[in-house]
């Protein structure tokens, strides 16, 4: 598979050289680069010296706070929003994507004015509307949205709290992204060949089966790094709840830091939760992409382990290509 | 249920229409194929060749006359002077008589080239896996690929592909194969290799409609050669005869560039 570029040496080992002459080149010089090399370290060590030097970002206070149970607590919440949101946006983004490409106009047509009008609205604004929807209607359902049913049994549940705001984050953030999550879905189901389909129809599978077995798995390779970005994404956004009074992480930094007035260290508290996230989030997308470019790559690309593993152990990769030799070099002997 | 007409004949067509929006593509074809004939259709490109094969197994609907296969019409059913299009689920269950090879291969690229013949018996015919893997490597053994079974799609050769296509077709044990232009996405090179299992296939009794430029292959293996030109059957006859002496002068234009 990988060695497939190795025209030349048949008998010698491929590790040694000894057979053909390599060639030895004085390298072509490159000063700009080393220039900017130098430049940028500059820019990066003086940098690095402010943000540590500095009183104002106050570390010793970041590392108090960091591991508090208030910030954990805040953080697991932003989590939990995350997920569900997200859950509830994929399944209604698949569900919406399936209805714009029905041939039923009333279907399709209604998908288009749900993801018209919630892309068109700013996700705060859609965050109050459900924070506040109770005060819009009442106790009574009197708009006839479907939701107005449902918080009107909460009422009697609750009468202080119709509708509380982690509920409303999740109505809010995750009918937003089913808009968003729906385009994503459409585009992949799109992007698969016409041919694919038409195959597996002249195998005789139905339209249901072709779009299970054949359109989605290869729409996937297409829908995945999207969606890993709207879920990074998602994370942050969800840092809006904290203006319906969800203790989510920013929330959470902001109650503290607005009786303590220590503002900056807390923000850096809340980032660096936010970075850590994010980059487990990124490293979990690799192994998902990577899972889907099955067939559409020759060789997948080397997960970090293995590339770690390849630059500790360089033997490793001359072996492999020193297997076919050991029969090709007595073959040369014999003759 | 069989219809009054098309008994006998594996696939008959009579005044099949065919429009695209405007572009009328078939122009009222007539046509006849016998169990075990192999067929082959040439014509220059929009003459309405390669939709006519995709009629057959209804990849594309007719606008006119009627089209049966093995008895039976194709995408309707009659009953008594009315026709009743038929459900998604018939419609795949008729299909999966007839194999198709496209011209750009379409294998399924996340699946290794055995799990592309094995994926009809099982998700259509619902074979269990031993028997489907069973099949698929005797199939794949008889289009000379037992060495790639493992591979993907995008690690096999053009002329691969097209094999291992053929496989995945001859998978359903089909009664009737269409083959649209199996050999004009190949490099010159590999076109003989999917000829040759072709060929073999030919001389075992498939029938066999072939919409091909192959001029070399249609009067060696073929029954009858087809010429189409703007949507109609322009010649039909021994390839041979057509070839050596055709009857009309497109035809006789359209050979001299191709031979």
């Amino acid at each position: 598979m990988s060695t497939a570029t190795k025209p030349s040496a048949p008998g010698a080992g491929a590790g040694q050289g000894s057979g053909s002459e390599p060639i030895k080149a004085i390298p072509a010089r490159h000063p700009g680069r080393w220039v900017a090399t130098v430049l940028v370290l500059a820019f990066v060590v003086v940098f690095l010296l402010a943000i540590s030097t500095n009183k104002n970002f106050e570390w010793g206070i970041v590392g108090q706070y960091f591991t508090t149970s208030a910030i954990l607590r805040g953080l697991l919440v932003t989590i939990e929003l995350t997920v569900i949101a997200m859950v509830i946006g994929v399944v209604l983004g698949v569900v919406l994507a399936v209805m714009r490409l029905s041939p039923v106009p009333v279907i399709s047509g209604s998908s288009w004015v749900y993801i018209w009008f919630f892309r068109g609205t700013p996700v705060l604004v859609q965050l109050l509307f459900w924070f506040y929807i109770a005060a819009l209607t009442g106790p009574h359902p009197a708009l006839g949205l479907p939701l107005t049913h449902f918080h009107h049994f909460v009422y009697h549940l609750d009468a202080n709290r119709l509708i509380t705001p982690f509920t409303a984050a999740i109505f809010g953030l995750g009918l937003n992204e089913g808009a968003y999550m729906a385009e994503i879905v459409r585009a992949g189901i799109l992007s698969v060949d016409e041919g694919q389909t038409e195959a597996a129809q002249s195998l005789g599978m139905t339209r249901l089966k072709t779009m299970r077995l054949v359109v989605l798995p290869q729409a996937m390779r297409v829908i995945i790094p999207p969606t890993g970005n709207e879920t990074i994404s998602m994370l942050k956004t969800s840092s809006l709840a904290s203006t319906i009074s969800l203790l989510e992480l920013t929330g959470t930094a902001e109650q503290i830091f607005a009786r303590t007035f220590q503002t900056v260290p807390l923000l850096i508290v809340a980032s660096l939760w936010y970075l850590a996230v994010t980059s487990v989030l990124t490293a979990g997308q690799f192994y998902v992409e990577r899972h889907y470019a099955r067939g559409h790559l020759r060789t997948l690309p080397p997960t970090p382990i293995q590339r770690l593993r390849a630059i500790f152990t360089k033997n490793v990769t001359t072996f492999h290509a020193g297997v076919p030799p050991p029969p090709a070099v007595p073959g040369g002997e014999r003759r | 249920m069989t219809s009054n007409d098309g008994g006998g004949h594996m696939v008959k067509a009579e005044s099949v229409h065919k429009h695209f929006g405007k572009a009328h593509v078939l122009k009222g074809v007539d046509f006849e194929v016998e169990p075990k004939q192999v067929i082959v259709i040439i014509g220059p490109s929009g003459s309405g060749k390669t939709t006519f094969i995709r009629c057959i197994n209804h990849l594309e609907k007719i606008d006119g006359g009627r089209l049966w296969v093995d008895g039976e019409l194709v995408g309707y059913e009659q009953k008594g002077d009315k026709l009743y299009e038929l459900h998604d689920r018939d419609v795949a269950r008729k299909r999966s008589e007839i194999g198709m090879v496209f011209q750009r291969f379409n294998l399924f690229p996340p699946m290794t080239a055995i799990e592309n013949v094995m994926v009809g018996p099982i998700q259509v015919k619902g074979e269990s896996r031993a028997a489907a893997r069973d099949q698929a490597k005797k199939l794949l053994d008889r289009v000379g690929l037992t060495q790639k079974m493992d591979a993907y799609p995008a690690q096999l050769s053009g002329g691969q592909q097209q094999r291992v296509a053929i496989a995945r077709a001859l998978a359903m044990q089909p009664k009737l194969m269409l083959f649209d232009e199996p050999t004009s996405a190949l490099d010159p090179e590999l076109v003989g290799e999917v000829l040759d299992v072709m060929r073999q296939l030919a001389t075992e009794g498939m029938t066999m409609i072939v919409v091909t430029h192959e001029i070399g292959f249609a009067r060696e293996v073929g029954d009858a050669l087809v010429f189409m030109d703007e949507g109609v059957i322009l010649e039909a006859g021994k390839p041979r005869e057509v070839v050596a002496n055709p009857q009309h002068e497109r035809t006789r234009q359209f050979l001299s560039k191709v031979l």
